[in-house]
């Protein structure tokens, strides 16, 4: 299967604290690859070094046979190709809906408005938004909004779709909207990349669970092998004390 | 005192008075808007992030510190002075003989530049840094970040304090009349000193000041409100329901 994305021997230090240490992973084509964890374990950092959100301090980050850490390599057009999904939304407060999905085709990918208006209404109708194109921002709810920043990732036709924890800042009763969205989008064959702590959907969904602690990666399977027969100890203490909660 | 005084010297001098209140809003807006537009850009180039290491690095270090000096320079004297060191300094040093009035607002822009510099920079700030990050993580690069989405959102933020700015000014011109720029107060000035009629003749400037300050803060409250666009939004019913669409609003509904 063609790799989309290969880590090698990636580290992160913030100052003197190492956050990453060796990570070694990669994410295939139509693949869905859950990353979980416990709180600081590094999920996040990881992800934000794939898309160099942050700058990691060792390693290589392989993307079409090309090492994207190199210096001559361009970081912009590399960022086209992840969509990103962030806990926190972040739709672009200026923008009503639509705009928010059309503003990086018109401006990156050149293209012209009413096609891009037209990729944009095709993903907004995937997310179920299309009748909230005219709304801003600060008009929708938490659901809506995530909803949308789906959308907009998707606007761009990206490789492969980062999503950082995309529920946890949502009222219970919108994660499932999302939750819905995101495996219809796993079923149509995107390759995703989830760090979440919904372990229902991680089981449900993933092709592949990554387990994180403390920086590095303890474990990595199936989600059988990890949620039924986990072979550490550590994903054993971890699953007991999340599903206990 | 006596009413008379005011008629007279209002009919008799009412075209300098609106000269001079005309000279005094042209140099304001004009040096409040170049001035906005320094601040913009000086903004913009203060918040580029500071690579790591290389020339680039070193490039805009020196360049922030042009920047950072220019600004306590401009801001840690008064305008006033800054007119007299820039119309006669121009004529000594280099043997220029500046236009009053381009001089007027040369000063007046440089001024407002070094206010605006730094409102810009905290209106950038200021904005949520999660903006920075999406349109980063989209694939835009500083400037497109800026034009497409923080400034947008920087200006709505520091829309008050630039309307702030316009108000100092239309008030700060007044001390130009130092390199004897015919503004209002300037025409205020000789039309007392004409008649002796100090107080008549400033009580009517005073008013012109306040009819124009108060008039420019309105339309500047109206362009706010005009920015924030309205409180609602329609609903987009004019799509072809597809039948996922339908399911989907059905099981809304339910
Ligand atoms: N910008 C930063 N500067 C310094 N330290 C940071 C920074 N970002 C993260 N860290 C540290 O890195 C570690 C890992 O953080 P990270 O956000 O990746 O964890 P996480 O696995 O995503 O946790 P959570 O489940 O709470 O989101 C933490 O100890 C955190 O304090
Ligand atoms: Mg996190």
């Amino acid at each position: 299967m063609e790799k989309i994305i290969e880590v090698q021997h990636l580290n992160k230090r913030f100052g003197d604290n190492e956050v990453l240490k060796d990570i070694n992973f990669s994410v295939h084509k139509g693949e869905v690859v859950c990353i979980i964890g416990s709180s600081g374990s590094g999920k996040s950092t990881l992800l934000r070094c794939i898309n160099l959100l942050e700058k990691p301090t060792g390693g290589r980050i392989i993307y079409k046979g090309k090492n994207i850490l190199d210096d001559k390599h361009n970081v912009y057009q590399y960022r086209q190709k992840l969509g990103m999904v962030f806990q926190q939304f972040n739709l672009f407060n200026n923008h009503n809906a639509l705009s928010n999905c059309v503003v990086g085709q018109v401006k990156l990918l050149k293209r012209s408005r009413a096609e891009a208006e037209e990729v944009a209404m095709k993903y907004l109708r995937v997310v179920g938004m299309e009748q909230y194109i005219h709304a801003k921002p600060k008009q929708l709810s938490g659901g809506q909004k995530q909803r949308v920043a789906i959308a907009r990732a998707l606007s761009m036709e990206p490789d492969v779709m980062l999503f950082d924890e995309p529920t946890s800042a949502l009222d219970p009763e919108m994660v499932g909207e999302v939750l819905k969205v995101m495996k219809e989008l796993a079923e149509s064959g995107l390759t995703m990349l989830v760090v979440t702590h919904e372990m229902g959907f991680a089981k449900e969904v993933s092709d592949r669970v990554v387990f994180m602690d403390q920086g590095v990666i303890a474990e990595e399977g199936p989600p059988e092998q990890i949620f039924n027969s986990p072979i550490q100890e550590r994903t054993r203490e971890f699953l007991k004390r999340t599903l206990n909660q | 005192m006596s009413s008379e005084w005011f008629v007279r010297i209002i009919t008799e001098y009412w075209p300098m008075f609106i000269r001079g209140a005309g000279i005094t809003l042209f140099i304001s807006i004009i040096g409040t808007l170049i001035g906005s537009l320094i601040g913009l850009v000086i903004g913009v180039i203060r918040t580029v992030p500071v690579p790591e290491r290389g020339a680039k690095r070193i490039l805009l270090k020196v360049i922030n510190g042009l920047l950072a000096a220019y600004i306590e320079f401009f801001r840690g004297t008064p305008m006033i002075v800054q007119a007299m060191v820039i119309f006669y300094g121009a004529a000594i040093a280099f043997d220029i003989h500046m236009n009053r009035l381009f001089a007027a607002i040369f000063v007046v822009s440089i001024n407002t530049g070094a206010y605006m510099a730094e409102i810009v920079r905290g209106g950038i700030i200021s904005v949520d840094k999660g903006q920075f990050e999406a349109a980063h993580a989209i694939g835009m690069n500083h400037i497109q970040t800026m034009t497409n989405v923080v400034l947008p959102q920087a200006i709505r933020n520091i829309l008050p304090a630039t309307g702030n700015e316009f108000v100092i000014n239309i008030k700060d011109t007044s001390v130009l009349n130092v390199i004897s720029v015919t503004e209002l107060y300037f025409q205020t000035k000789s039309i007392a000193g004409n008649n002796f009629r100090y107080f008549e003749a400033f009580f009517i400037a005073c008013i012109i000041y306040f009819i124009m300050t108060f008039t420019v803060t309105r339309i500047l409250r109206y362009i706010e409100r005009r920015m924030d666009g309205p409180e609602t939004f329609t609903l987009n019913q004019m799509q072809v329901a597809t039948p996922e669409d339908l399911l989907r609003l059905d099981q809304k509904t339910k």
